[in-house]
């Protein structure tokens, strides 16, 4: 079986500057990773070549079993539709729409019909336990539910993949726990999850953490 | 291993996604699509009122006939003022395609005033004419008060006035007296406006042997009015100066009145053309209006965009989102527009009286105006949308 991430003597440089070198990670089907390191490590690097956001200087990415290089920046547009699932800090959510319709772009782009994405946004919410949350805009809502209502759209076309980038970052602990709960039972349900964070609280609840330092891995446990 | 080719987004989805941004902030879209509704507004009303004039010009023309000519003296050869011989309205009258042929003359020493103390030098510019009793069939004009001069009243001192000469005199009713060349005249009737002969408006008119006993008139026609047979009026026209002055052609001018009222129609035509031109202003400067609202949606939404992308939104389907967005603030400009500017042309063309016409070629010329435009201001801000790097616009805070 394809591992879902594999980086190859990853490097990026950004204008002669030195972001990643030489970082070699297998990631295998249904894992939850942690890529844990202070901020300037280069694990944002990471993140965005893993979400295929980026392209590598250097190296290899395969995400899914695509060679990134290879890809055209259409496909790679489809590659993160059907494949990939983003959870970001500062949740991207649309203030104008209500958490069902939020929930719903998360299916826009890989084609599905507007009355199914609905549908799977409300099974998505109700996933995450926000089943009494639907027809309420992003502003009424904490900070924990937002974070939920992201993880919701970025899990409601069952990617193979999750990413999350700090997802705990603007969250009190009590709510960041809840999210991280989250995280750990679709984890259990079979997806595979790869958190990012500089928290070492977060990064020691999770069963592997690969610690990232001046832009190389140098651990991997 | 899928094969990874970007789904499509179906028309509705497009259209949902390109309206988003207009949803979010309502105020913005309200201000920036009136400049393009401003544009679209003045244009079509501009359209709109002169094709409403015209329309009823033409309704106008069509009631009144465009078969009337007249015929006057000109000049001498030698630049003194020629005259038409008595006998012309009988020869006009007698020619085959004529139908009916009718004439005023100038009585040009007399002059009318509302009583005898009113000083010489305020004649108000009312003309007296020497009038035919069968004037008004010829002319089209009507009575709008009392009666036209028949074979008896015109032979008495009797009068009737044009519309206008009866406001200058204050002469509200028939059977008032006015003071005319010298002697007392009864107001018999007051003419209706007459469109195709507006000497008649400002004249007091008398019959002719009235005029030639008592005023000194000398008996010649100055006008011979003429309605010829529709398929003839040109060969009429043509031949009405050797009918009317056999002798001096040259010295007889020949007019076709509803030609005059044609002619002032195409003066106010090159008026429009400006006022379309303003028109194409201001939906320029909506145009540019629109264009600054999506660079700065842009710019303010880097975030959403980078969102979006990650989501699996492909360069071309950003692009397509804010090229919707523009369209639709455009044309929701363009739609409100075009509904105020029929409001307009109808509220002017209600207020004047005349049928309110909005030919559907400007409307059509609206809405292909209006998607031009939210193209024009849309490609730009949405190229530059489309080439953004994720990683950069989810950077944005």
């Amino acid at each position: 079986m394809t591992p879902v991430v594999e980086l190859r003597e990853v490097g990026r440089e950004y204008q002669g500057v030195v972001a990643l070198r030489d970082v070699s990670l297998t990631i295998g089907r249904g894992e939850l990773v942690g890529i844990v390191g202070p901020s300037g490590s280069g694990k944002s690097t990471m993140l965005n070549l893993i979400g295929t956001l980026d392209r590598p200087t250097r190296g290899e990415v395969r995400i899914d079993g695509h060679a990134v290089r290879e890809l055209s920046d259409r496909a790679l547009s489809a590659l993160r539709a059907s494949v990939i699932g983003f959870v970001f800090q500062q949740f991207h959510l649309s203030t104008g729409m209500s958490t069902v319709d939020n929930v719903a772009d998360g299916l826009l782009y890989a084609g599905v019909g507007v009355g199914q994405r609905r549908r799977r946004a409300v099974e998505a919410l109700k996933a995450v336990g926000l089943g009494h949350r639907l027809t309420h805009r992003p502003h009424e809502l904490s900070g924990g539910e937002r974070q939920r209502v992201a993880i919701a759209r970025a899990v409601v076309g069952r990617p193979a993949l999750l990413l999350a980038d700090e997802p705990t970052g603007n969250l009190d602990s009590k709510s960041g726990e809840g999210v991280l709960r989250l995280l750990r039972s679709l984890h259990e349900a079979g997806t595979t999850v790869l958190v990012i964070t500089h928290d070492q609280e977060v990064a020691a609840t999770l069963p592997r953490r690969v610690d990232v330092r001046d832009g190389r891995v140098v651990g991997d446990a | 291993m899928r094969d990874l080719r970007p789904a499509r987004l179906s028309p509705a989805d497009v259209l949902r996604v390109g309206g988003v941004g207009l949803r979010a902030r309502p105020t913005r879209v309200v201000l920036s699509a009136l400049g393009i509704a401003i544009g679209i507004a003045a244009m079509i009303s501009v359209v709109g009122v002169s094709t409403s004039s015209r329309e009823d010009l033409d309704r106008r023309l069509a009631a009144l006939g465009t078969n009337l000519l007249t015929a006057g003296p000109g000049q001498t050869l030698f630049g003194e003022q020629a005259h038409l011989p008595t006998e012309s309205v009988g020869m006009i009258g007698r020619m085959a395609p004529v139908l009916s042929a009718t004439a005023t003359g100038k009585v040009v020493d007399a002059h009318v005033y509302r009583n005898d103390r009113i000083p010489q030098t305020q004649s108000g510019g009312i003309a007296v004419l020497a009038a035919r009793t069968d004037l008004l069939a010829t002319v089209g004009a009507t009575v709008a008060k009392g009666v036209f001069l028949n074979e008896a009243t015109a032979r008495y001192p009797a009068v009737v006035l044009g519309h206008k000469a009866a406001e200058r005199l204050g002469v509200a009713a028939p059977n008032e007296p006015v003071h005319l060349g010298g002697e007392w005249f009864t107001v018999v009737g007051v003419l209706h406006p007459a469109p195709l002969a507006p000497e008649l408006d400002t004249a007091a008119l008398v019959g002719w042997p009235v005029a030639r006993e008592h005023l000194g008139f000398d008996g010649y026609p100055t006008t011979v009015y003429a309605r010829a047979r529709e398929d003839a009026v040109h060969s009429v026209q043509a031949n009405l100066a050797a009918t009317a002055n056999p002798e001096h052609p040259d010295e007889v001018e020949v007019s076709r009145p509803s030609d005059a009222l044609a002619a002032k129609q195409a003066t106010d035509e090159t008026l429009n053309a400006l006022l379309l031109g303003l028109g194409a202003v201001a939906l320029l400067v909506g145009g540019v209006g629109v264009a600054n609202t999506m660079v700065i949606s842009v710019l303010e939404r880097r975030a959403e965009i980078g969102l979006r992308r990650s989501l699996g939104a492909t360069r071309s389907q950003i692009r397509t989102q804010f090229l919707t967005e523009s369209l639709l603030l455009s044309a929701l400009g363009g739609a409100a527009g075009a509904v105020l500017g029929v409001l307009v042309t109808t509220a002017y063309a209600t207020y004047q009286d005349w049928p309110a016409v909005v030919p559907a070629w400007a409307t059509l010329g609206g809405i292909a105006a209006t998607a031009v435009i939210g193209t024009l201001a849309g490609l730009y801000p949405a190229i530059r949308a489309s080439r953004l790097s994720p990683t950069e616009a989810l950077a944005t805070p």
